[in-house]
């Protein structure tokens, strides 16, 4: 067990390498320079090429793209994330600034998923056929259809612009305000939440339906064991193993959500930031933000796997 | 009067081809205490049949459109399969054994978990002395190291130890009735007599009446004092084991006894005559006798009146043919 989780770590960091070059080198390839941008926002236009050069040097742009790379991996180690060429502050105060604010969206959205896309599939299977079980079936179909910027949108012009009940954007922290900053995420959890939910409850739904017609589920019902008991003793354990994977999925999906997300209601959230950032190609935010968030699902993933051992005994980790 | 009787029960599938008579009009008894054969190759009813006492049928596309199950004064098909009074009857009173070892057991519960849950349900036992009566039915069905196997899982146990382990698991709650469906198909030659040894010496100790469904004759032949031949969704021959195998009356029977090899004779003495065709397709079934396309002893009667019910012949023999056939074997 522990061999294999050293090995999974050590997987995972060659992950991470991986993804710091593609993005490293992807975020240089777009056209541009983010020094101009740079210079557009500060009305520095007027500079002369010395000035310029100095600048370049102060944000390291001048050496070559090994040589960038190699600085950028050499500060990481040190705890350094780098400088933020458009905000010109340090990166990692970008981040703790912003990090909690998608950190708490999404991991909400990742638990609310989970508990609801598990509860309605399990529901849904044992009332298979019944009138609920296809409304539910049918909301979870097009919830997995529709796209979560879209639903944003509409949410905002249904529930704020025309009923009034919720403010159109913006986020506060739940311990400045809690009931105004529960008011303001509700939509944007919502969205994040609507694809996991909708998928989980597919997945769940179909993967209990298989259990159900299993033989040792007739073996549980010879037993003269009462519906409740074979459904949460023999059922939903073994039903559980394919969704636990798609759960780990959810994570990356749920990161990839913020992007939109929050952009579409003004949350300073790093998903935002990082929409920002490409626009003003800020390399050094950019390749944070990508960095923290492959962090992030690699550590998920590798949960997902431990966790199939305790709900699957024949696995074993060798 | 007897343990258990079936009358007239009809099990009927409703398919996208058409409709299935899995079971159309099977009656059937079990004696306390008696070893029953019901016998019949694949397809023709006998599992559904039996899962159909317990209402084990998944419903859609299975139904029970009709019959009686008479146990105890009272007919099991007059109430819901998910009643309470279904759950207080498996596993308590009629218990079950699978063909397939390997499925039937839950792979995420342990071997302790499987075995108790049934006495703390039925027999209201605490978890511990539940445990202790584990550890003893492990020990009586032949599984070494008992106590330390409660917490192993299926997959460390070979496909005979399972079914050990099943049988353990559906005497457990001592019931009246044991139905074993075809136990030993799925476990090689030397387990299943071990097995079938096993079972019939734990329905002695436990006093129970036993029902061995099986497409294998030789099984039947040794253990069942009674026997059933179904064929197609029907019993065409019941009676004594004797009478079955040494004066068999019904064409199928004839048949399947010609196609069993037996212990002394030589290959020229007797070829083994395979029974001719293959078993009915159950979708739209014509009224006539289900045999007749295979039969050799057809007659014109056969052709224009609709299947015959089972008459007596003697003894507790029966048989459904318009032909007085009497071969001795």
């Amino acid at each position: 067990m522990t061999s294999y989780i050293i090995r999974r770590l050590f997987m995972g960091v060659v992950v991470i390498f991986i993804v710091t070059v593609i993005v490293f080198l992807f975020i240089r390839l777009l056209p541009g320079d983010p020094l101009t941008i740079y210079l557009n926002k500060t009305d520095m236009q007027q500079l002369t090429e010395e000035q310029l050069q100095e600048l370049r040097v102060k944000f390291g742009l001048e050496k070559s793209l090994p040589m960038q790379y190699i600085d950028w991996m050499a500060g990481l180690f040190k705890g350094d994330m780098g400088q933020s060429i458009y905000y010109d502050i340090d990166v990692r105060i970008l981040m703790t600034e912003r990090m909690p604010v998608t950190l708490y969206l999404g991991a909400l959205a990742f638990v609310i998923s989970g508990v609801l896309g598990i509860a309605f599939g399990v529901i849904c299977a044992l009332k298979r056929g019944t009138w609920l079980d296809t409304l539910v079936t049918l909301l979870a179909n097009i919830g997995v259809t529709m796209p979560s910027f879209w639903v944003g949108i509409i949410l905002i012009y249904i529930l704020s612009v025309k009923a009034g009940w919720l403010p159109v954007s913006g986020y506060i922290s739940p311990f400045e305000d809690f009931w105004e900053s529960t008011r303001r995420i509700i939509m944007p959890v919502t969205c994040l939440a609507l694809f996991p939910v909708a998928s989980l409850t597919r997945l769940t739904r179909s993967s209990m339906l298989e259990v159900i017609q299993q033989d040792y589920i007739r073996t549980a019902w010879s037993k003269g064991l009462k519906e409740r008991l074979i459904v949460s003793r023999h059922t939903i354990k073994n039903a559980l193993i394919p969704v636990i994977t798609v759960i780990g999925v959810q994570v990356a999906f749920i990161f990839g959500g913020s992007v939109l997300i929050e952009s579409v209601f003004n949350i300073n959230g790093i998903g935002r930031l990082a929409t920002q950032a490409v626009q003003n190609q800020d390399y050094q935010v950019v390749q944070a933000i990508t960095l923290i968030m492959a962090i992030m699902v690699v550590i998920a993933n590798l949960i997902v796997d431990i966790s199939y051992g305790w709900l699957d005994p024949r696995i074993r980790y060798e | 009067m007897s343990l258990l009787s079936i009358e007239n029960l009809k099990t009927y599938f409703h398919t996208y081809r058409g409709l299935v008579k899995a079971v159309d009009g099977v009656s059937f008894n079990v004696d306390e205490k008696e070893i029953v054969g019901l016998v019949g190759e694949s397809g023709c009813g006998k599992s559904v049949s039996m899962l159909s006492v317990l209402q084990l049928i998944s419903s859609p596309p299975g139904e029970i459109v009709g019959g009686k199950v008479m146990f105890e004064g009272q007919d099991l098909l007059k109430y819901r399969s998910k009643s309470n009074m279904m759950n207080s009857i498996r596993g308590a009173k009629i218990a079950m054994i699978f063909q397939e070892p390997m499925t039937s057991l839950n792979p995420v519960l342990t071997i302790g978990r499987q075995l108790t849950e049934s006495m703390e349900v039925h027999l209201k036992m605490t978890p511990q002395m539940a445990r202790e009566r584990a550890v003893e039915l492990l020990r009586l069905v032949g599984i070494p190291d008992a106590k330390r196997r409660l917490d192993a899982y299926p997959h460390q146990f070979s496909g005979g130890m399972r079914q050990r382990m099943m049988i353990g698991i559906a005497l457990s709650c001592n019931p009246k009735i044991l139905i074993a469906d075809e136990p030993t198909t799925a476990v090689d030659v030397t387990t299943q007599a071990q097995l079938l040894e096993l079972m019939r010496d734990m329905v002695d100790r436990f006093n129970t009446a036993l029902i061995i469904v099986t497409h294998n004759l030789g099984v039947v032949a040794r253990y069942a004092e009674r026997i059933y031949v179904m064929y197609s969704g029907r019993i065409v021959e019941s009676g004594l084991a004797d009478e079955i195998f040494l004066e068999p009356r019904h064409p199928y029977t004839i048949g399947l006894l010609k196609c069993v090899p037996q212990l002394g004779e030589t290959r020229q003495e007797r070829r083994l005559e395979p029974i001719k065709g293959l078993p009915p397709n159950l979708i739209n079934m014509p009224p006539n006798c289900a045999f007749l396309p295979r039969c050799n002893y057809a007659i014109d009667r056969c052709n224009l009146e609709p299947w015959p019910s089972l008459k007596h012949v003697g003894g507790r023999h029966y048989v459904a043919c318009f032909r007085e056939i009497l071969e001795k074997s």
